[in-house]
């Protein structure tokens, strides 16, 4: 076996699931968008672009989601990143493994019953409860944006924390060092180094969440009771309830098409950053 | 507590304990913890979960059946497999659309299913629904079914499916709030969730029941599709918008926690609600709503036709169908169950509303169904 042959099968496994799992279903997507919804719902074969004339139908769906998705990877993040550096920079080596698994546990469970729990935490038999008790009336948490906005951090933290504590953990303890014998305080060492260091991390653990988030239908169905209505529970109802497979079609592709381009740019953004700090670390 | 299909957290963790030590057997626990829809389709693809098939009598080791929520008395079905052999799998679903969807999508794997008498038709003009052949179905006797639950079944002379259970769509409420003034109408159903039950009602994630019963709010056909009906219906639906708890049709827990007063309710969620909690009363809107029969049926291309027979025919045995009823709420038009029911069950006015509210009711139609307006108006009102 040549080298090159060798190369092709190393790559076929993964080629052809990608064809078979991404390309086609894409292209099928792509062809319904262009088509009509059958009497009783369903597809037939038509070329219209009235699918996407008619986007502006699920125009609050697009803008929650432009809107819960970044919020929601910016609330993950705040949280996400003390607790990376504690374990990466701070925490007793003895310590870390136990506590990593602690952060993978919860992905031993299926989140669509880690996200029904919610709803007893935050229903009126629990935190509201709790608050009535402390003489606090009358909260309602339950089936509120907030209550998806905790869902979502809840849900995607760990996806969070793993690229940012790979960043930390890799970082040469010896930088910081430097750093402090050159005179800098604690805070301007974080600034000017960890931070800027940790950045790929973030930058990864970032995307992931937003991705994802773009995507989400199951914690605005169930912590947001109906009311809080993302792309991805417009896509349920057009594809399981009104059976208008081409009109879902457009919504799908254009989530996608918006997906591609904020991903884009944000890359740019990132690549442009990282090009600042090597241009440091050279000089 | 296995009879209304809910369960405690206290009741959760007993059944826990007992099925820990081994007392209650596995499909006892998972079937009164509602863990059982969950974990049957991973059950179904973990071949040492199943039971042997040893008493096969040729039908298979399973049948799949797709049917909606709290609506099977979990016993009958493990006395099915104790005859047969057949594991009964269950996939729950929330509306007929969804199920419409899959079947239209291909490949369900479904044996049995259970449509509502306005969806029959379009499953035979899609041509997703395979005759039945009576002779495989001794327990049926179509002369025991009260026709008004029974004449779905049958499309230009030809049987498609046999009654399951009927009955309607109206509201609970309960009634420890409303402040001695009761709810009897849909224009009390809304009027009131925009003044003294704000924050505390739900309507049903379902275009047919929330869009219908919004419609007899004016007093229109429940089945309209008359733009400017509609365009009514969807202001008083965007207006009690921000009064509304939840747009869900898993109405139960939060009725049951407290934290909703008022939902929409079918009829056997009314009965399992109002048997462990009295306040919560079931009302049928003076104006009207819905009445409603379901059926067994085997969808085309069904990978295990002889056993969805045998399943149906099963569950058809008047005293299994009386379980049923024990365990559900809702009602059967098969005389020959009804001979077996106790006389507080057929007296029970949940189950079964006096005269002039049911003349009021109307059954939903297959237009309501596949009108693409009513779909595109609850998509509006759910991002309002």
């Amino acid at each position: 076996m040549t080298r090159r042959e060798r190369n092709w099968l190393l790559v076929a496994p993964a080629g052809a699931w990608f064809l078979v799992m991404l390309v086609l279903p894409l292209s099928f997507v792509f062809v319904f968008s262009f088509g009509e919804r059958g009497p009783a719902g369903g597809y037939v074969p038509a070329f219209t672009l009235e699918q996407y004339a008619n986007l502006p139908a699920r125009w609050t769906a697009f803008k929650n989601t432009m809107v819960l998705a970044p919020l929601g990877t910016l609330a993950a993040l705040l949280i996400a990143y003390p607790l990376a550096y504690q374990l990466a920079v701070r925490t007793d080596p003895r310590w870390k493994t136990l506590l990593l698994v602690l952060v993978i546990v919860p992905f031993w469970t299926s989140i669509l019953i880690r996200s029904y729990a919610w709803i007893f935490i935050l229903g009126g038999q629990g935190i509201p409860a709790l608050l009535a008790a402390l003489g606090i009336e009358d909260v309602r948490l339950i089936y509120t944006p907030f209550a998806v906005t905790v869902g979502i951090v809840y849900g995607y933290l760990p996806l969070m924390v793993f690229p940012i504590y790979v960043a930390l953990d890799r970082l040469d303890k010896r930088l910081l060092e430097a750093s402090s014998d050159l005179g800098a305080r604690p805070f301007a060492t974080f600034w000017q180094v960890t931070l800027p260091l940790s950045v790929p991390g973030v930058a990864t653990g970032c995307m992931l969440v937003f991705i994802l988030l773009m995507g989400e239908f199951l914690i605005p169905a169930l912590l947001g009771g109906g009311k809080v209505f993302f792309v991805g529970n417009a896509l349920v109802d057009l594809f399981l309830q009104s059976r208008n497979w081409a009109f879902g079609s457009a919504v799908a592709f254009t989530l996608i098409l918006i997906m591609l381009v904020t991903v884009a740019i944000y890359m740019r953004l990132i690549a442009r950053l990282q090009v600042r700090r090597d241009d440091v670390a050279i000089m | 507590m296995a009879d209304n299909g809910y369960i405690s957290k206290k009741q959760f963790i007993e059944e826990l304990r007992r099925y820990q030590k081994g007392s209650v057997t596995r499909r006892h626990f998972l079937g009164v913890t509602g863990l059982g829809a969950a974990t049957a389709v991973l059950g179904a693809a973990m071949p040492a979960l199943r039971p042997s098939s040893a008493f096969a009598q040729g039908i298979g080791d399973r049948v799949v059946l797709a049917t909606w929520p709290n609506y099977h008395d979990t016993a009958n079905f493990d006395a099915f497999t104790d005859a047969t052999g057949a594991f009964v799998q269950v996939n729950v679903f929330g509306s007929n659309e969804e199920m419409l969807a899959k079947l239209q999508a291909g490949g369900s794997g479904w044996d049995v299913f259970v449509p509502t008498n306005y969806t029959i038709t379009t499953y035979v003009a899609e041509d997703l629904i395979e005759p039945l052949d009576v002779s495989k179905l001794s327990n049926y006797d179509a002369g025991a079914f009260d026709p008004r639950f029974a004449d779905a079944g049958t499309v230009d002379g030809t049987l498609y499916a046999v009654p399951k259970n009927w009955g309607t769509t109206g509201f609970a409420v309960n009634t420890s709030h409303d402040g001695g003034k009761a709810l009897t109408t849909w224009k009390d159903f809304f009027d009131r969730t925009m003044d003294d039950f704000s924050g505390r009602t739900m309507v049903h994630d379902y275009q047919l029941t929330t869009i219908g019963n919004a419609l007899k709010y004016f007093g229109y056909s429940f089945n309209s599709v008359d733009p400017k009906e509609l365009a009514d219906a969807e202001k008083l639906l965007i207006e009690a918008k921000p009064h509304l708890f939840a747009i869900s049709s898993d109405y139960q827990p939060a009725m049951r926690s407290g934290d909703a007063w008022l939902t929409m309710c079918w009829t056997g969620d009314g009965k399992q609600m109002n048997s462990d909690i009295p306040e919560i009363h079931y009302v049928l809107g003076r104006e009207g709503g819905e009445i409603w029969s379901d059926y067994y049926a085997i969808p085309k291309g069904a990978p295990h036709r002889e056993a969805a027979y045998a399943l149906i025919n099963h569950m058809l045995d008047p005293q299994v169908n009386a379980r049923e009823v024990l365990a559900h709420g809702y009602p059967v038009a098969d005389s020959r169950t009804n001979a077996l029911l106790p006389p507080e069950i057929l007296n029970d006015p949940i189950l079964y509303p006096a005269q002039e509210l049911l003349d009021a009711l109307e059954f939903g139609a297959a237009a309501t169904l596949t009108d693409p307006n009513r779909a595109e108006l609850l998509a509006r009102f759910k991002s309002a």
